[in-house]
């Protein structure tokens, strides 16, 4: 029996050191106030979160908020009909779901470069348009919300195509044809069988594409140029650039809340439907 | 509808192959410019000849090594301890900590790093990257060696140890082996989760601990160079391959 | 005029021939049933009837008109899955109004109000499907087909997913069902007592193509085929002369006039609870099993018996 305590020793000094240790400093810096040469000193301060109201950084939570929930919005938008496909693919199923799920595993750097690739001044799509004739001046396709959106859709959409294609794989194939039988026409089928009977996969892989948009880093700093600030920038920045350690911290701790609570309510969720 | 849907797959498809192959694609052509000129194997010779890509390169291989071996040795053990015993506040972390924004965690380890640096005489450095990525590796490794246990019978220990092993014998001589590719896939995991992070690396990073990562980074940023072209196709290539054994291995 | 007619329905499948030139005309009003083993081509058949599947060559005919290429939800026929694929997200009531609603009936409440009490289910239509039992469930797809009138009712192994208590007592509901609804039933079963209990008409299938179609009565007593024989129920094969079981007459050779029928000696006998089956192997060296009746004083091994039958039971193919 103690035998089995051994074998979670390194997890629990992981635990202790590597994990509750951090947060527990971010947690109590952000409580502290602005050294004079930036890191942190007494006094004990709410002042932070105070300073977290204001319309300069709601501003910033918000703008998190709305394009985390639109990146989220467009990945099931576009995954959906694609977990359809794969699904009717027959034997060619596993071939198709690998292909969604390589380029994923591929560097997200480099995933995320390729688009600064394509769609800087100077880049393919400018180039080729402008070489077609179709425009005259580059377009602004980079340095904008739209890319930094793009760059996320693009960086998390295999993790929406997964959980609904599970979801949809569950089924029992007699319900599409039992739909048919029945006279709804394949749209209506859709909308009123499969999306219903999918809504577990499509909650979880919402939930999976939702929180890491939330407090997404190297998309908004790479496609977005700086002009995109986020939450993840704003934590950035407040611990190199501006030297606030604890508002950066009050920062951070905001977004794990955030994060936190919705990561509860899921499971709260998932629970409810398996009870 | 079936017809629909197969034009959709091509275009979804092609969407999310295109960025990455015309990358590649114009990895090999001589001139900087999108007009292309000729094939060329230039900016692959140029990653060679540059001291700072060539020795960032040889930190992100040593970190990614050392903090898989490390990761998968205790998420392996951690997995299996779990799964024995359970322990809801060590896998509810776990979960957390995939869960937590990268950014998050890189500040929270860095203001570890300078806090302890007063006792512990520890510079930003090698180790303190390795540390951080030992630590947010972990999580992988136990999710994918906890799914491949799933599939592993408790029934086989208490065999090997009505047949007189112990505990720790029977862990080591029925368990482990059943699990062996489940550890490679998910070591695997790690090594390419680490070689390819920036935003920890980046907090935690000192000035000799440059990795690959950080150099792409700063060069895209100032501009992008077609080099970073090369490096990413060489990356991706090297990334796909791992990642497809790891796949294999997982299914077997 | 046949509600339903095949001419000359062919499925082809690469390597495989599942459904080889089969024709029947279903009267409307009927009670018909598609009888045969697996693999036999009877599912294959049902699903080209409903829309599932296309035809390679042949055609089918829904009062008279072709419909080939029409989809599912095209034609006037509705499916009763075997699994009964009710959806686990609608309530009883939900299912059941699912085809209406497509179809843009009017009057919806109580067709819905009429199809259910029709298959004996009121009180239970806020229920999810998961809250139903196996039989309710059942009624609930048979509802949720019966409510949209269709030319023919489409019946894939629908007493199979019962246990078998609940499997007798469902044959008498469902023929009750169908005469109440005057709609036409298409049954698919590989269960031969379900068929002749159930059917005005049999046809039975083997190998992707028609043995023999007709009443239960022409089917089993005076079957086309050994196969038929062989599947409608159980043979004696004597000396190249098919007689069933039941048929036989067994006496001892003490009793009664010797001499007449087949000499055998007794070599078991089962108590099956209703009858006794008797089994005796012929001077000739075949195996013949006779049905006694319980009370019959018991057959003993070794003991001597005379099988005999009448003429018109005998069943002779070439």
């Amino acid at each position: 029996m103690r035998l089995r305590s051994w074998f979670l020793a390194p997890a629990r000094v992981w635990l202790w050191a590597l994990f509750i240790a951090p947060l527990a400093i971010v947690l109590a810096y952000s409580f502290l106030t602005r050294g004079v040469y930036g890191g942190v000193e007494l006094p004990w301060a709410g002042e932070n979160y105070a300073r977290l109201f204001d319309p300069l950084y709601g501003r910033i939570f918000l703008r998190s908020f709305v394009m985390a929930l639109t990146a989220t919005a467009l990945c099931l938008l576009f995954a959906f009909p694609a977990a359809l496909f794969i699904t009717r693919a027959e034997k060619r199923k596993n071939l198709f779901l690998q292909l969604v799920i390589l380029p994923f595993w591929t560097s997200f750097l480099v995933r995320t470069y390729a688009w600064l690739f394509l769609l800087r001044d100077t880049g393919l799509i400018n180039s080729a348009l402008q070489a077609a004739g179709v425009i005259r001046e580059p377009l602004p396709l980079l340095y904008n919300n739209f890319a930094v959106l793009l760059g996320l859709v693009y960086g998390y959409l295999p993790f929406m195509v997964l959980p609904i294609y599970a979801a949809l794989e569950r089924l029992d194939p007699a319900l599409t044809e039992a739909a048919a039988d029945l006279g709804a026409r394949p749209l209506a089928t859709v909308f009123r069988v499969l999306v219903p009977l999918a809504r577990p996969g499509i909650v979880a892989g919402s939930v999976l594409v939702f929180i890491p948009c939330l407090g997404a880093y190297l998309t908004p700093d790479l496609l977005g140029g700086g002009r995109t600030v986020l939450v993840g920038n704003l934590v950035q920045n407040q611990f190199t650039t501006a030297r606030d350690w604890p508002f950066g911290s009050a920062v951070s701790v905001a977004l794990m809340v955030l994060t936190g609570l919705l990561v509860w309510i899921f499971l709260r969720k998932e629970s409810e439907q398996l009870g | 509808m079936k017809r629909w849907l197969a034009v959709y797959a091509v275009a979804f498809y092609a969407f999310l192959h295109l960025p990455l192959l015309t990358l590649a694609a114009f990895s090999f052509n001589s001139g900087r410019f999108m007009r292309w000129e000729h094939f060329s194997f230039h900016w692959y010779g140029t990653i060679f000849r540059d001291p700072q890509l060539l020795e960032a390169t040889r930190n992100s291989v040593i970190i990614a090594l050392v903090a898989t071996v490390l990761s998968t040795a205790a998420g392996t053990l951690c997995a299996y301890g779990l799964w024995k015993r359970g322990s809801r506040l060590i896998s509810g972390a776990m979960y957390l900590s995939l869960v937590t924004p990268e950014i998050v965690t890189g500040v929270s380890l860095l203001a570890l790093f300078q806090w302890s640096a007063r006792w512990l005489h520890m510079q930003l450095g090698m180790f303190t990257v390795i540390l951080a990525h030992t630590a947010f590796c972990i999580a992988y490794v136990v999710i994918v060696v906890s799914a491949r246990l799933r599939t592993f019978s408790p029934v086989l220990e208490e065999a090997a140890m009505d047949l007189g092993a112990t505990e720790l014998q029977a862990f080591y001589r029925v368990t482990l082996p059943a699990l062996a590719p489940g550890i490679v896939a998910a070591a695997l995991l790690a090594l390419t989760v680490s070689f390819d992070d920036y935003v920890i690396t980046s907090m935690v990073a000192g000035v000799d601990s440059e990795t690959l990562p950080m150099v792409i980074y700063a060069m895209a940023r100032r501009g992008a160079s077609p080099v970073i072209n090369s490096i990413s196709a060489l990356i991706t290539v090297g990334f796909g391959l791992l990642i497809l054994v790891s796949e294999r291995l997982r299914e077997a | 005029m046949a509600v339903l007619e095949l001419r000359n329905l062919v499925k082809e499948y690469p390597g495989h021939r599942a459904v080889d030139g089969v024709s029947l005309t279903v009267p409307q009003g009927a009670f018909f049933s598609l009888l045969g083993p697996s693999g036999c081509g009877k599912t294959t058949t049902l699903r080209m009837i409903a829309g599932f599947e296309t035809p390679t060559s042949g055609e089918v005919l829904l009062q008279g008109q072709m419909v080939n290429h029409r989809k599912p939800y095209e034609r006037n026929v509705s499916t009763v899955f075997q699994s009964y694929a009710l959806f686990p997200h609608l309530t009883a009531r939900e299912n059941v109004e699912f085809g209406p609603r497509r179809q843009g009936m009017t009057g919806i409440e109580k067709r819905v109000k009429d199809a259910l009490d029709l298959v004996g289910l009121t009180g239970k239509e806020s229920r999810r499907p998961a809250q139903l039992s196996g039989g309710e469930r059942q009624r609930v797809a048979l509802a949720r087909s019966l409510v949209l009138q269709p030319d023919v009712l489409l019946l894939d192994e629908p007493l199979a997913a019962l246990d078998p208590k609940l499997r007798k007592q469902m044959r008498f509901e469902l023929k009750a069902l169908q005469q109440r609804a005057g709609i036409t039933f298409l049954l698919v079963t590989h269960d031969q007592e379900e068929s002749l209990s159930m059917s005005d008409q049999v046809a039975v299938m083997n190998g992707g193509r028609l043995e023999q179609v007709g009443s239960p009565e022409d089917v089993y007593l005076r079957p086309a085929s050994a196969f038929v024989a062989g599947f409608l129920g159980a043979v004696n094969w004597i000396g190249g002369i098919g007689v069933r079981p039941e048929a036989v007459r067994i006496v001892r050779c003490g009793d009664a006039r010797s001499g007449d029928g087949c000499r055998g000696v007794v070599t078991g006998s089962v108590f099956l609870g209703e009858c006794i089956q008797v089994l005796v192997r012929l001077s000739s060296g075949e195996d013949a099993v006779a049905r006694v009746e319980r009370q019959a004083a018991g057959f003993q091994r070794g003991e001597e018996v005379y099988l005999s039958w009448s003429a018109t039971d005998e069943m002779k193919f070439s």
